[in-house]
Order: C-alpha cells, then sequence, then structure tokens
C-alpha cells in the first residue's frame, strides 16, 4: 500500500537555513547540508528546500547547497524559491534536485509547465499554489505571498495537472505559520478537483493537524517546517502517531 | 571492476551518479557516458530513464551506435545490466506513453498507463510503497520482503511471461516493480532514492 509521506522543509537564505532546528547539538546549526542530512537519517519520506534568497548576486548559492546535499541524501529533494524558467529547472536537477517546485513562474506563464514537464517528466515538475481566501473562493497568490493574482486556485489546480504538473503543493497563506492547521476545506476541494497527488502546507501546529490534512484533506503527503524545527516533535515521532491513526507510512 | 552509467541526455541522472558513487567508493570505477568504446569494455552497466517511454527511446537511438552495444552487451555478451524506472520500461517490446513506440524488445511485454480506477487512485503513483518479493532475485540480497522502496511513474511494465517478475507492488492493481530475466534486471521504483534499503540494493548490483 502507498504510504501517506511526511516533508520536512527547511528555508534557506544565501546558502545558509534560516529557520531551523535548533534543538539537536549541531556542528553548523546554519548548514543546510547537515540538517538535511539529520532529517533523511530520521526518517523524512522526503526533503524540501525553499530558497528565499532575495538578491539576484546570490542566486547561486542554493545550487551548492543541492549539489552538496544529494551526495549526502538518499531520499527524494524537492527545491523550490525563485524558479524562474527551463533554464532554472534544469540547472537544479543537474545539480541533484529530484522534483522542482515552481510558483509565480506558473502563474504568469503556464508554459513553463508545459515545457519543463515534456522535457525533464512530470514527476519532477512540482506546481505550488499560494492560496488565500478571499468571500467564498480561494486567489492564488505570487512573489512569495505579495501579490494577488486574481486566479481561482481550484481552476488554478486543474490547469496546472493539464499542463503537466506532477505534484501539487498547496499552502493555505491564511493558515501559514499559525499553527492552528491546514485549510482543510482548501485541500479537500482541490484534491477532489485533481487527480495528481496533493502535498498541503501551512499551519500545522500539533500531529493531529496531520492527521486531519491526510484523513480529511486527502493530501497524499504533508509539508511540515516550525514543527519539527523547534523540536515540538521528530520525524519518526510524527509517523508513529499517524500510525496509531491508521495512517499508512514508513516506518 | 568497471561500471558504467548510461548518459543518453534524458532526464536527470545526478542522483543515480550519486548513489552508486556513495556506494562504490574508491572500489569501483564508475563511469558516466555515452561513448560506446567505454560500454563495451566495461563489466557492468546501469540504465537509467526519465521523462516518457518515447522520449527515452528517442534519445538512445539519437546517439549513434548505442542501442546496437546495448544489444551487444545484454543479449550476447550476457553482462548484468540494471534498468532504472523508464530505464527497466525500455525492456519491453512496445510502450504506449505519448504514442506507440517500439521497445528495445529484451523481455517480452509491454509498458502502458496504470489502470487508476476512474480516477479512484491519483496518478503519477508517487511516494513509498512496500515491495513484494515473488523470486529471489540477487539483487534483493538481505533486502526483507515488504522493504518500503520509492517509486514515482504512471505506467507499468506488464510482462508476456511472469516468470521475469521478482516483485510487485500494490496499487490500484499488483504493479511490477522488478524484473530479473538472465543478466538482465530492473527496477521501476528508484534505489537511488530509497534510502538505506535502496542503497543495499545497488551495492548487491555492484557485488553481482
Amino acid at each position: 500500500m502507498l504510504k501517506n509521506r511526511i516533508i520536512p522543509c527547511l528555508d534557506v537564505k544565501n546558502g545558509r537555513v534560516v529557520k531551523g532546528i535548533n534543538f539537536v547539538d549541531l556542528q553548523d546549526a546554519g548548514d543546510p547540508v547537515e540538517q538535511a542530512k539529520i532529517y533523511s537519517d530520521g526518517g523524512a519520506d522526503e526533503i524540501c528546500f525553499l530558497d528565499i534568497t532575495a538578491s539576484n548576486e546570490n542566486r547561486d548559492t542554493i545550487y551548492e547547497v543541492v549539489k552538496e546535499t544529494s551526495k549526502k541524501c538518499f531520499v527524494p529533494l524537492t527545491v523550490g524559491g525563485g524558479v524562474r524558467n527551463v533554464e532554472d529547472i534544469n540547472k537544479l536537477l543537474n545539480c541533484g534536485a529530484d522534483k522542482v517546485s515552481i510558483n509565480t513562474a506558473a502563474v504568469q506563464d503556464a508554459n513553463v509547465v508545459v515545457e519543463s514537464s515534456k522535457k525533464f517528466g512530470s514527476q519532477c515538475i512540482v506546481v505550488a499554489i499560494d492560496a488565500k481566501k478571499n468571500g467564498d473562493k480561494w486567489d492564488v497568490y505570487t512573489h512569495g505571498g505579495r501579490n494577488n493574482s486574481g486566479l481561482d486556485a481550484l481552476e488554478f489546480a486543474k490547469k496546472m495537472e493539464d499542463s503537466g504538473a506532477g505534484e501539487l503543493l498547496v499552502t493555505s497563506m491564511d493558515r501559514d505559520g499559525t499553527q492552528i492547521g491546514y485549510d482543510i476545506e482548501l485541500m479537500k476541494k482541490i484534491s477532489k478537483k485533481v487527480n495528481i497527488p496533493l502535498i498541503a502546507s501551512g499551519g500545522v501546529g500539533n500531529l493531529d493537524h496531520m492527521v486531519e490534512g491526510i484523513k480529511e484533506g486527502n493530501a497524499s503527503a504533508v509539508l511540515a517546517a516550525s514543527i519539527f524545527h523547534y523540536g515540538t516533535h521528530s520525524v519518526i515521532e510524527a509517523k508513529e502517531y499517524l500510525n496509531s491513526k491508521g495512517i499508512p507510512v514508513r516506518i | 571492476m568497471k561500471l558504467s552509467i548510461v548518459d543518453y541526455k534524458s532526464g536527470n541522472i545526478s542522483s543515480v551518479i550519486n548513489s552508486f558513487k556513495e556506494v562504490a567508493k574508491d572500489k569501483v570505477n564508475i563511469e558516466v557516458t555515452s561513448d560506446i568504446k567505454k560500454i563495451s569494455s566495461s563489466d557492468k552497466v546501469v540504465l537509467p530513464g526519465q521523462g516518457s517511454f518515447k522520449s527515452c527511446i528517442e534519445a538512445l537511438n539519437n546517439i549513434s551506435g548505442l542501442v546496437d552495444e546495448l544489444n551487444e552487451f545484454a543479449i550476447n555478451k550476457k553482462k548484468p545490466l540494471l534498468g532504472i524506472c523508464v530505464g527497466l520500461q525500455m525492456f519491453a517490446d512496445v510502450g504506449y506513453e505519448e504514442t506507440e513506440t517500439k521497445g528495445l524488445g529484451w523481455i517480452s511485454g509491454k509498458v502502458s498507463k496504470i489502470d487508476n480506477q476512474n480516477g479512484k487512485y491519483k496518478l503519477p503513483h508517487i511516494g513509498w510503497n512496500e515491495i513484494n518479493i515473488v523470486k529471489d532475485s540477487k539483487i534483493f540480497k538481505s533486502i526483507e520482503n515488504n522493504s518500503h522502496m520509492y517509486f514515482v511513474h504512471s505506467y507499468e511494465f506488464i510482462p508476456t511471461d511472469d516468470k521475469v517478475i521478482s516483485s510487485t507492488t500494490d496499487y490500484s492493481t499488483k504493479v511490477v516493480c522488478s524484473v530479473e530475466k538472465e543478466n538482465i534486471f530492473g527496477t521501476q521504483f528508484h534505489p537511488e532514492k530509497s534510502d538505506k534499503t535502496g542503497l543495499k540494493l545497488v551495492n548487491n548490483f555492484i557485488n553481482l
């Protein structure tokens, strides 16, 4: 039986982890490679790097990080943040990323998804959708949540599936950072709308939220940052808890 | 011992290279190449594959003499070859992804889309799934039955002869996830991304 996945996410800026694990004795707490290795040794099903480097001149730092990580971690590695075009995707894959997540560029031009999925295969193209509820619908936001594209998140999700995305990483901006749980309604609606796997993100505060994301939100995978970074729970604790609730996980 | 990973400019093979280098350390000489002379002089070959069946076959055919050399290596010389993901699928006679495409024809069978039972199952089949080992295979040495491996695919290989199947996994149907026919091995899952268990399989292939 296919297992539900738990994916820890690390925010990386200028090649350094900005919000990382601070509960273990690390030689260098800012080293993304070392942190990724701790997660993969600890049972993470995948690792996600979100590059939040703001300036263009430091953009290349992520490539070195990916290169080193892929030599040490033998679970899938997804990299997102600042991916603009097919060439950026190509570079990340060549450095050892297994999947690349595309956000703003996919909203601006769906052809980036069409072309890259044709060129590299759908299996490595993840579209990250940042959604925020306005009235009774969800809008898609770009540029790290700063701009409202005005696009309907459900329609956009369907369009991305049709364009060749292999997975959707759906983040509720209303819930992100709140620790009050995923936006279940949003996850459920998008999951029903598409036939590709959905990764739920934004709002995890406890392990029951992960259970809800999978059982009620129909997510194939759950992504979390703070809950692991601040040592509230380890990945293996999360898996054991999900398992006790009847959710199939890899232990 | 010399092992070649065939680089035929289709998809991303850096993870495959990294995993073999990690396991081999300095004991094995690993070449990443499309040079048919180098492949010819290798003891073992790894044939990775990402993207569609059609694009992979086309990419193989684009390199002059490569398919002939692989045939020579696997069929005539009967040296060990491991296909991964679409690398395995290409063993078939024919594939139906995008359009009907002729495969290498090493193991009789076809590659078609996984039956998602009218949308009941998501595709691609992405993530960790347990393998049911149905046949003793050298590449499964010290790997327990029901171990987890990492999958990402929408198409499956359906061999004509069940006897070549060495493991299956349960999804919408029993999906074939590895095959073995004499010197030819293939995995639908990605050993290079399947953590310690996957590296064990890489090690088993290196030590064949």
